[in-house]
């Protein structure tokens, strides 16, 4: 038998025993913004026709809590085990770098999900359920845990301290979910910044995700999900190429 | 012939331009009882870091019941326990869990009889249940040495498991340990304690800055620091011309010195008497591991 099912319940185990930290108050959070956003701009804004401005706020908002959460529990579950050595249980055991790297993803993925599950039930109150085409919306909720998820294990291993980590989340993850066309279509930008945001994998998750929604989006989903595996792939590649070789968890 | 329980060959480690193992070879056999000693420093978690797989050696090889510890790593850990240096714990977990949980990265997982003896055998039954941050230092030290036997291994690795352990957990888990021994395993242990080592090992092998100075029995080494050590304090300060070759300075009017048998102490005496001084106090005894290890470390 394999450590791999252990190591996950292990990951589950860690953010489900905090659950309030880890999964409702991300979900408060995002029903602040949702209620804040709509309301200052929900007689300014129509981005799809006859989509109200809440309705097309709700999957921007669930993909946005989705991805800063699986980057949130890989991250943070690597850098508190190696601040505190409790790393050394998972590196003396026969658990070779595959199933490392597919035990962090799938914490992340599921606690990210979970997150953003709750975040839509959340909005249900402010806005009529839509999905016109789930398995779209879906997929890409999967991909966008999986590519952030696998980010937080390359932030997680990288940093040494956490500061270090706080950067690279206030640096490239905030951005790049803030820059992703949550709050507006990036059609609605000036030049510059739509070309800078059509650079950011995370924008064709989130239009992708929409779609899956509205069946309406800024590009084609095919194009998205190309984008966005290509980038879960090439990730992942680097990700699984650090841990066999070591790097800095092995000297 | 069986195979080794530990071999190591031709091992160096660099961090930067310290050189923390120069070359170092060394083999154990199955059922040894075998100590690492050395001063802080020497590099003796390096190596077993390199053993565990925790770090990688810049040259050289290493295996575990001839299983190398890179290119066959699920085997050779799969057969190695260690004990980590660092006080090291899961917040989220209870004692039980984190056996539980160590257990199943091991692929072991309804290993609930062996937990329960290892539980009782380490004096933790009372705190299966509470969790890791509420246990106190020498508490936390056995869970780690608990979590290194989930598996069974056949191998055993103590980075000084008895560091900040009370005197009665000390004896208890040297006889867990011995018993251990007695049931096949394979001991490996370091220890700042050397009456440890010296009544509990078989062999010993002694590392300084990187290398290995000595490896031998216990009892050979007990042995080649002479038979008797005797020593004096006088009622001066100098130490008698014929014996200052031989003598090692202790403290203030205090010399020691290594006899090869008990008929070496008359001329000894008749050294002293000639030097006009008087002996204020004396003592003979055979010579102990730490009395070894001082004189090695001193000489090389
Ligand atoms: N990760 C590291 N980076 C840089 N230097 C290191 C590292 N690990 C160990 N060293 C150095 O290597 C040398 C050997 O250290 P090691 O921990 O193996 O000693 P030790 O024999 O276990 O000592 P102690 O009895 O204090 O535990 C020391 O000089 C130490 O400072
Ligand atoms: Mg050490």
């Amino acid at each position: 038998m394999s450590g791999f099912p252990t190591l996950l319940y292990k990951e589950l185990l860690r953010f489900w025993r905090v659950w309030f930290q880890t999964v409702v108050a991300p979900i408060i959070t995002a029903m602040l913004y949702l209620l804040i956003f709509s309301h200052a701009l929900a007689n300014h804004v129509q981005v799809y026709p006859g989509i109200s401005y809440v309705s097309f706020l709700v999957p921007g908002l669930v993909m946005m809590s989705l991805l800063q959460n699986a980057f949130a529990n890989s991250s943070s579950s690597l850098i508190q085990s190696k601040i505190t050595g409790n790393i050394v249980f998972v590196l003396l055991p026969p658990i070779s770098w595959f199933e490392f790297y597919l035990a962090y993803l799938c914490g992340s993925v599921f606690r990210g999900v979970m997150v953003g599950a709750g975040v839509w039930l959340g909005t249900l109150a402010f806005a009529p359920p839509q999905l016109s085409h789930p398995l779209w919306s879906l997929v890409f909720a999967l991909l966008g845990g999986g590519l952030l998820g696998t980010l937080g294990i390359i932030a997680g291993i990288w940093s040494e301290k956490f500061d270090q980590l706080a950067a690279f989340q206030n640096f490239i993850i905030m951005p790049l979910t803030f820059l992703s066309g949550v709050f507006y279509s990036i059609h609605s930008l000036p030049s510059f910044w739509f070309a800078v945001s059509r650079f950011n994998p995370v924008f064709y998750l989130i239009d992708g995700f929409r779609y899956g929604f509205f069946g309406a989006s800024d590009v084609s989903p095919i194009l998205s999900l190309l984008v966005a595996g290509t980038c879960f792939v090439a990730l992942s590649a680097v990700c699984l190429l650090m841990l066999q070789r070591g790097y800095k968890l092995r000297h | 012939m069986t195979v080794a329980a530990l071999s190591v060959r031709g091992l160096n480690k660099r961090f930067g331009s310290l050189h923390a193992l120069k070359d170092v070879s060394l083999e154990v056999a199955q059922g040894e009882f075998f100590a690492l000693l050395g001063p802080n420093g020497a590099g003796k978690t390096t190596l077993i870091s390199i053993l565990a797989g925790l770090t990688r050696a810049d040259a050289g090889e290493a295996r575990i019941m001839g299983h190398c510890v890179q290119r066959d790593y699920r085997q050779a850990r799969r057969l190695l326990g260690v004990v980590p240096q660092e006080l090291a714990f899961d917040p989220f977990l209870t004692v039980r869990e984190t056996l539980q949980i160590q257990s199943g990265y091991f692929g072991l997982r309804h290993n609930h009889v062996w937990i329960d003896e290892i539980l009782e055998q380490l004096g933790l039954q009372d705190k299966a249940n509470s969790n890791m941050r509420a246990l106190s230092g020498g508490m936390k030290r056995r869970v780690l040495v608990a979590q290194a036997l989930v598996h069974k291994p056949p191998v055993i690795i103590l980075d000084e498991p008895t560091a900040g352990v009370d005197v009665e957990l000390r004896q208890s888990l040297w006889q867990f340990i011995r018993q251990l021994n007695r049931d096949g395993h394979t001991i490996i242990l370091t220890t700042h304690y050397l009456e440890e080592a010296e009544s509990l090992c078989e062999r010993i092998a002694m590392l300084k800055l990187g290398q290995i100075v000595a490896l031998d029995r216990t009892s050979n080494l007990l042995r080649s620091g002479g038979e008797l050590h005797l020593e004096i304090r006088l009622d001066r300060a100098e130490v008698p011309v014929a014996l200052q070759a031989r003598a090692r300075i202790l403290g203030e009017r205090r010399f020691g010195l290594h006899l090869a048998s008990a008929a070496d102490i008359e001329p000894v005496l008749a050294a002293v008497r000639e030097a006009g001084a008087r002996i204020e106090d004396i003592s003979l005894r055979h010579p102990d591991l730490e009395d070894i290890f001082v004189q090695i470390m001193e000489r090389t």
